[in-house]
C-alpha cells in the first residue's frame, strides 16, 4: 500500500498523469485496443506464420484489438515506453529497473491475473521485476543468448573465443549483435581467456575491467562482418551466407531456417548472456484493462508455450511445458534446471555500485552506451 | 495588340492605387497574408530548432535516460571534442563531398549534351528520363543498388554486380558513396541544365568567332557562368549526403555516418547527445551555404 501510495505520489510530480496510475484494484471492461512494445516473436497474429498465433484468440476473447511495436534493443524499448504511447512492454531485466527508476512503469496487482499462480516461484519477485516486495509485472521467459553458425562452414563452434579471435576461422563474416550490452558478451570471453582480471559477472566491470572488454571488441572489429540492431538484417544475412557466425536468438534461426539458411544454433561452453523479460504496464496507459487482460493471456499455459517455442526460451508459467507441440521442449531450454541458468547472466542494468557486491566503482550503464558510441562511431 | 493597349492603363491605375492611399490597407492585408506562414516558420522551424540547441545543453539522468533540467556542457564536449566522433563528422564530409563530385562529372556533360546538342524532341525525352527518377521512392532505389552491389549468392559468389562487370566494391562507404550519387543525381543536373539553357546562345558564338575552340569556350566562358548553378545543386547534393543515415543502413555494411551517431544517441536514449551531435551537421552547412553563397548560388532564386 505505502509503495502504491509512493507510487502514486512520484507520478503526481512528474506531471499527474491521471489517465493511468497506481496499481488497478479490479478490472473493468476492455478498451477495444491494446498497444504494446515487444521483442520480435513475442506478439504473433499469424502474419508471419499462420501455425503462430496467440493474438487472434485474444482478441476474440477479450475484444483487445493488439497492436504492436517491435523494440529491437532494451534501449529503444525504453525510448518508446517514455513516449507513453504504449500500454505495456516485454522488458528485459536492462530495461526492467530503468523503467521502474523512471516511472515509466507501475506495480501490478498480481491477484487480478489468475495465471499468475502457475508461474515458476523462481522467477517471481526477482531483482529486476519487482521493487520492495512488489510486483512490476508478471515473468514471460527466459533464455540465452546463442551462437547461430552456418553449418556448411564445418562443425559446430564451441567456444565464445571464435567471436573475437583475430584468427577465427570465420573472420570477415562474423555477426554482432549491435548494442551496449554486447560488451557483456566481451567481458564473458576475458573471464574465458584473462581469468587475471578477476571478473565475476559480466556487468559488474570496474574501470580495468571495463577497458579490457572494450579493447577485446576493438580487436574484434577486424573480424566482424556485420553488426545487427534490427533481428532482419542478420536474418538476411544468414540466408545470403554473407555472415557465417554470430551472436542470435532463437527465432531468428527459426525464420532464416525457414527460408532454407543452412545454420544451426548452440550454446557455447563458457557461459552466455541471456534475458528473464517481464510483461510490465505503463503508468501512462491508456488502456490499462485490455493490458492486464493481455498480461493474464501472455503467461496462460497456452500462449506461453507458443512464444516459448517460437522465440525458443523457457517458459515462465509451468503448465506450458505439457502443451509445447515438441515434447522436449523444456527439457532443451531447461525450463526448471535453475543449475543451468546459474551460468547464464541474464541482462541487467550496470550501475556504478557494483552488482557483484565488490566494494570498488564500476562503470555504470551511461558509460557503457558512451564507449559503445564511440566503438561504432 | 488592342486588348493589350485597352489593359495597361488600368494596371496602372491599379498599381497606383496600391502604391498610394491604400497603403495602410494592403500593409494590413499584406501582414494578414503573411502572418500565418510566418507563424509557422518561427514556431515549428526556427522554435523547433532552437529547441534543439537547447535540449543539447540538458543533462541526462543517468539510469533512466531522461533529460533534466539542469543544465551542463558535457554534451558539447563529448560531441565536439572526442577524436572518434571528430573522425567520423571527416569521414562523413568526405562522403558528402565524394557524392557530390560524382553528381557534377556525370551531370555536366549530361547536361551539356541535353541542353545544346540534343534536338528538340530527343531533349524532351531525356528530360522527361532524368527527372523521371524523382518520382520514385528513395527506398526503392535504395534497396535496388543493395541489390546489385550485395555480395550474397543468389547471383553466384560475389553478388550481381561482381559478375556482372567483374568489380563490386560490396558493402561500405564505397557503396554509400555511389549509392548517395545515384540517389541525388538529378538534383545535381536540372540546375545546371537550366542554366545552361538559360545561357545566351550569342556568347558561345562570340566566343568562337574569337577562335575559341570547344573546350576553351567551355573552360573560360561556359563554366565561369553555370558556377552559381553547379553551386546550387551542390547544395542539395551536400546537404542530402551529410544528413542520409537510411543509405548507411542499407548499404553500409558496418559504415557509420554522422546521421548514424544521432539515431543511436537518440535510442540509447540520450536525446542531449543526439541534440548535441546535430549542432555538426547544422554547423557544416551553414558554412557550406556561407561558401556557396559567395559562389553565386542564390542568385538565381
Amino acid at each position: 500500500m505505502a509503495v502504491a501510495l509512493l507510487g502514486a505520489v512520484a507520478l503526481g510530480a512528474c506531471g499527474g498523469d491521471d489517465d493511468g496510475g497506481a496499481m488497478l484494484d479490479e478490472l473493468g471492461e476492455g478498451e477495444g485496443a491494446v498497444n504494446l512494445v515487444a521483442w520480435a516473436g513475442y506478439v504473433e497474429d499469424g502474419s508471419t506464420d499462420p501455425n503462430v498465433d496467440w493474438v487472434s484468440d485474444f482478441e476474440a476473447e477479450t475484444g483487445c484489438e493488439v497492436n504492436v511495436k517491435i523494440g529491437n534493443s532494451s534501449d529503444e524499448m525504453v525510448e518508446l515506453m517514455q513516449s507513453g504511447e504504449y500500454d505495456a512492454v516485454s522488458a528485459s531485466g536492462d530495461a526492467t529497473l530503468r523503467l521502474i527508476a523512471g516511472d515509466d512503469v507501475v506495480p501490478v496487482n498480481t491477484d487480478l491475473i489468475p495465471n499468475y499462480a502457475d508461474v515458476f516461484e523462481g522467477l517471481k519477485n526477482k531483482l529486476w521485476n519487482s521493487a520492495d516486495g512488489v510486483a512490476y509485472g508478471v515473468p514471460h521467459g527466459r533464455g540465452a543468448n546463442l551462437l547461430v553458425y552456418n553449418t556448411d562452414a564445418g562443425a559446430a563452434p564451441s567456444s565464445i573465443v571464435d567471436m573475437f579471435s583475430p584468427d577465427s576461422p570465420y573472420a570477415g563474416k562474423i555477426s554482432v549483435y549491435d548494442s551496449p550490452i554486447y560488451i557483456a558478451d566481451a567481458a564473458i570471453y576475458l573471464m574465458a581467456t584473462q581469468p587475471d582480471l578477476g571478473i565475476t559477472n559480466p556487468y559488474a566491470l570496474d574501470q580495468t575491467q571495463f577497458d579490457a572488454a572494450i579493447a577485446a571488441l576493438e580487436t574484434q572489429k577486424s573480424v566482424v562482418g556485420q553488426y545487427w540492431a534490427l533481428y532482419t538484417d542478420q536474418q538476411a544475412a544468414l540466408e545470403k551466407g554473407t555472415v557465417t557466425l554470430g551472436t542470435t536468438w532463437q527465432v531468428i534461426v527459426n525464420l532464416a531456417k525457414a527460408n532454407g539458411a543452412k545454420i544451426d544454433s548452440t550454446l557455447h561452453n563458457e557461459g552466455a548472456t541471456g534475458w528473464s523479460d517481464t510483461w510490465m504496464i505503463s503508468s501512462k496507459a491508456k488502456h490499462p484493462n485490455c493490458a492486464y487482460k493481455w498480461l493474464n493471456h501472455i503467461i496462460s499455459p497456452k500462449a506461453n508455450a507458443g512464444v516459448a517455442e517460437w522465440f525458443g526460451e523457457a517458459p515462465s508459467n509451468s503448465k506450458s511445458c505439457a502443451l509445447t507441440a515438441d515434447p522436449n521442449h523444456c527439457a532443451t531450454f531447461h525450463a526448471e534446471d535453475e543449475d543451468y541458468f546459474s551460468k547464464v547472466y541474464y541482462w541487467t542494468t550496470p550501475t556504478k555500485e557494483c552488482l557483484d557486491g565488490r566494494d570498488v566503482e564500476c562503470v555504470p550503464y551511461s558509460e557503457w552506451v558512451n564507449a559503445w558510441n564511440k566503438l561504432r562511431a | 495588340m488592342g486588348e493589350r493597349l485597352e489593359q495597361a492603363p488600368r494596371v496602372a491605375e491599379s498599381n497606383r492605387v496600391n502604391a498610394g492611399r491604400g497603403r495602410p490597407r494592403s500593409a494590413f492585408a499584406l501582414w494578414g497574408l503573411l502572418s500565418a506562414p510566418l507563424a509557422w516558420l518561427l514556431v515549428v522551424y526556427v522554435g523547433s530548432l532552437a529547441l534543439l540547441v537547447v535540449s543539447a545543453f540538458f543533462k541526462l539522468d543517468d539510469f533512466t535516460g531522461k533529460p533534466t533540467t539542469d543544465l551542463t556542457g558535457s554534451n558539447l564536449v563529448e560531441a565536439f571534442t572526442q577524436s572518434e566522433y571528430v573522425s567520423l563528422v571527416a569521414r562523413s564530409v568526405a562522403v558528402a563531398i565524394a557524392a557530390t563530385v560524382i553528381c557534377f562529372l556525370l551531370a555536366m556533360p549530361t547536361a551539356l549534351y541535353i541542353a545544346r546538342l540534343a534536338s528538340r524532341r530527343t531533349r524532351r525525352g531525356l528530360v522527361v528520363a532524368l527527372i523521371l527518377p524523382l518520382w520514385t521512392g528513395y527506398l526503392v532505389k535504395a534497396f535496388a543498388l543493395r541489390a546489385v552491389l550485395e555480395p550474397g549468392s543468389e547471383y553466384g559468389e560475389g553478388g550481381f554486380m561482381k559478375n556482372l562487370v567483374g568489380w563490386s566494391p560490396g558493402f561500405g562507404y564505397t557503396a554509400v558513396v555511389l549509392t548517395l550519387a545515384y540517389l541525388w543525381f538529378p538534383y545535381m543536373l536540372l540546375p545546371i541544365y537550366a542554366g545552361l539553357e538559360r545561357m545566351p546562345s550569342s556568347l558561345l558564338d562570340a566566343s568562337a568567332d574569337l577562335g575559341a575552340g570547344s573546350l576553351r569556350t567551355f573552360r573560360l566562358v561556359m563554366l565561369p557562368l553555370l558556377i552559381p548553378s553547379i553551386a546550387a545543386g551542390s547544395i542539395f547534393t551536400f546537404s542530402l549526403s551529410l544528413g542520409d543515415y537510411i543509405t548507411v543502413k542499407i548499404v553500409g555494411g558496418t559504415a557509420q555516418l554522422i546521421g548514424n551517431i544521432i539515431e543511436r544517441a537518440l535510442l540509447a536514449p540520450n536525446q542531449p547527445l543526439a541534440a548535441a551531435f546535430t549542432l555538426w551537421p547544422m554547423l557544416i552547412m551553414v558554412a557550406y551555404l556561407a561558401v556557396m553563397g559567395r559562389a553565386g548560388a542564390f542568385k538565381n532564386l
